[in-house]
């Protein structure tokens, strides 16, 4: 049933892609200061922001899930930040390799948006290990929504802490230069975040679809009365009917 | 047969602190542990930074890093008699609403962290400031911070004892938690003790952010405690 849509989205999402690739090389204009480099930034910041959102709206799952107690609700919340955490990883190597190019170092500690993006990733990342450690299946998924929860709204409150801490701005590409970023380059930008946005939306539709699946499989196997494969092995994913 | 009556939280809260406190008081399992802890770990910075006398953002980060390991010390051990005496099932039959547990363990460890700073403050003055003119407006600072890790501290506290590896858990996932607190913390901390006396550069901003965060993480502990304790 999560595969109900697949089909059209991942369209949507290979189309919207390659949109979003030929705009940026063929049509958005070079950067007056940095160059090729900058072209990153149309894959980066769209990376960042979809994760940002994903990690948040896995807190709201989780909300749906403490309130309606239904297991679904959880496993949508740990999709949400299974794939928020891939694209995290993306994220911040992307950063990296923009940030040697250009302020000439893999790591910047006075970049208060890369510090805040590093304590939000190292967070979610205790998800993992924090779900593994709780053995009941029902106290795991109401553990692990708290956990999306209070996480979630450490997202915001982080970005205030260390933004305040620090001096040096984060290249404000939008606020650079006078009079902000040229329309071709809004456009671009726009058609990037979409096409991002779309392609998480499809990856967590399809680790869900491949959840219930196997899940599905497994109830099957167990109604034939044969030995479950792959079996023994705690799971840290939640199971979805 | 009358409606069930459930105990004014008040008093369910007064009576769930008072056994906290009592049973601190007569084992002293958390705080004599966590004042040697950190006595120690300024001797340790004192030859890990081969430094006699602190001053400005070293001194704050020495004496926030020391509180903040000193109390997961606290933090973990907090429910560990609830797990394994049973003190988890006797909460979940008393007719009390759920909420008063995770208030009062929040306060049984504010006052764990009120009476750890009351020693290990003077002392880290004593090792390595050459006033103690710093102590007065630091006070602020450290109720506010310490609301904080109260907060967090016993919302991550009530989940790990549930675990296996509960003690690896909870520090875990708690450190990347408190780090805004930290930040915000050290940043009022440093310039008051910075070398030619106590400065207020940012101390309202920064004593704003510490608040924001312990409003925030008190009332979401309070909205979820109830989730965590069903069984």
């Amino acid at each position: 049933m999560y595969g109900k849509g697949l089909k059209p989205l991942s369209i949507a999402t290979v189309v919207a892609i390659a949109a979003a690739f030929s705009l940026v090389f063929f049509y958005a204009p070079l950067d007056a200061d940095q160059g090729f480099i900058q072209k990153i930034f149309y894959l980066h910041v769209p990376l960042a922001i979809v994760a940002l959102i994903g990690f948040v709206i896995g807190g709201v799952f989780a909300i749906f899930h403490l309130r309606s107690n239904d297991r679904r609700w959880d496993a949508w919340s740990y999709v949400s930040i299974h794939m928020s955490v891939i694209f995290g990883v993306a994220v911040l190597i992307t950063g990296s390799i923009w940030a040697k190019a250009s302020w000439g170092h893999w790591w910047i500690w006075d970049e208060p948006t890369l510090v805040s993006f590093l304590i939000v990733f190292l967070m979610y990342a205790t998800y993992y290990p924090f779900r593994y450690a709780i053995e009941d299946p029902g106290q795991q998924a109401r553990y692990a929504s708290v956990f999306a929860i209070v996480a979630g709204a450490f997202v915001p409150l982080n970005f205030m802490a260390v933004r305040l801490a620090q001096g040096l701005e984060h290249p404000r590409v939008f606020a650079s230069a006078n009079g902000g970023l040229p329309d071709s380059m809004l456009f671009t930008f726009l058609v990037c975040l979409a096409a991002v946005a779309l392609l998480w939306l499809t990856l967590v539709k399809l680790e869900l679809t491949a959840k219930s699946t196997s899940g599905q499989l497994k109830r099957l196997r167990r109604a034939l009365d044969a030995p479950p494969s792959g079996s023994g092995r705690p799971r840290i994913a939640p199971e979805v009917s | 047969m009358t409606a069930p009556r459930l105990t004014p939280s008040r008093q369910a809260f007064a009576t769930i602190l008072a056994k906290d406190l009592r049973s601190e008081l007569r084992t002293l399992q958390s705080l004599p542990a966590m004042a040697l802890f950190a006595v120690t770990t300024f001797v340790i910075f004192r030859f890990g930074l081969d430094r006699t006398q602190l001053s400005g953002s070293l001194a704050a980060g020495v004496l926030w890093a020391t509180l903040l390991f000193a109390a997961l010390l606290g933090v973990n051990r907090l429910f560990v008699a609830e797990r394994e005496e049973g003190g988890f099932d006797a909460i979940r039959l008393a007719p009390i609403d759920r909420s008063v547990l995770f208030a009062a363990k929040a306060t049984a460890l504010l006052a764990y962290l009120a009476v750890l700073e009351l020693v290990v403050v003077p002392i880290f003055a004593l090792f390595f400031l050459g006033s103690a003119a710093a102590l007065g407006p630091l006070v602020a600072v450290l109720l506010l911070a310490d609301l904080g890790i109260a907060a967090t501290g016993t919302l991550i506290s009530s989940m790990a004892v549930h675990s296996r590896a509960r003690d690896l858990l909870g520090p875990l996932v708690l450190l990347p938690l408190i780090v805004p607190l930290m930040i915000a913390a050290t940043g009022a901390s440093e310039p008051l003790l910075a070398a030619g006396g106590p400065g207020y550069h940012r101390f309202g901003t920064w004593l704003a952010v510490l608040s924001l965060y312990d409003l925030i993480f008190l009332l979401l502990g309070y909205a979820v405690f109830d989730f965590l304790l069903e069984d």
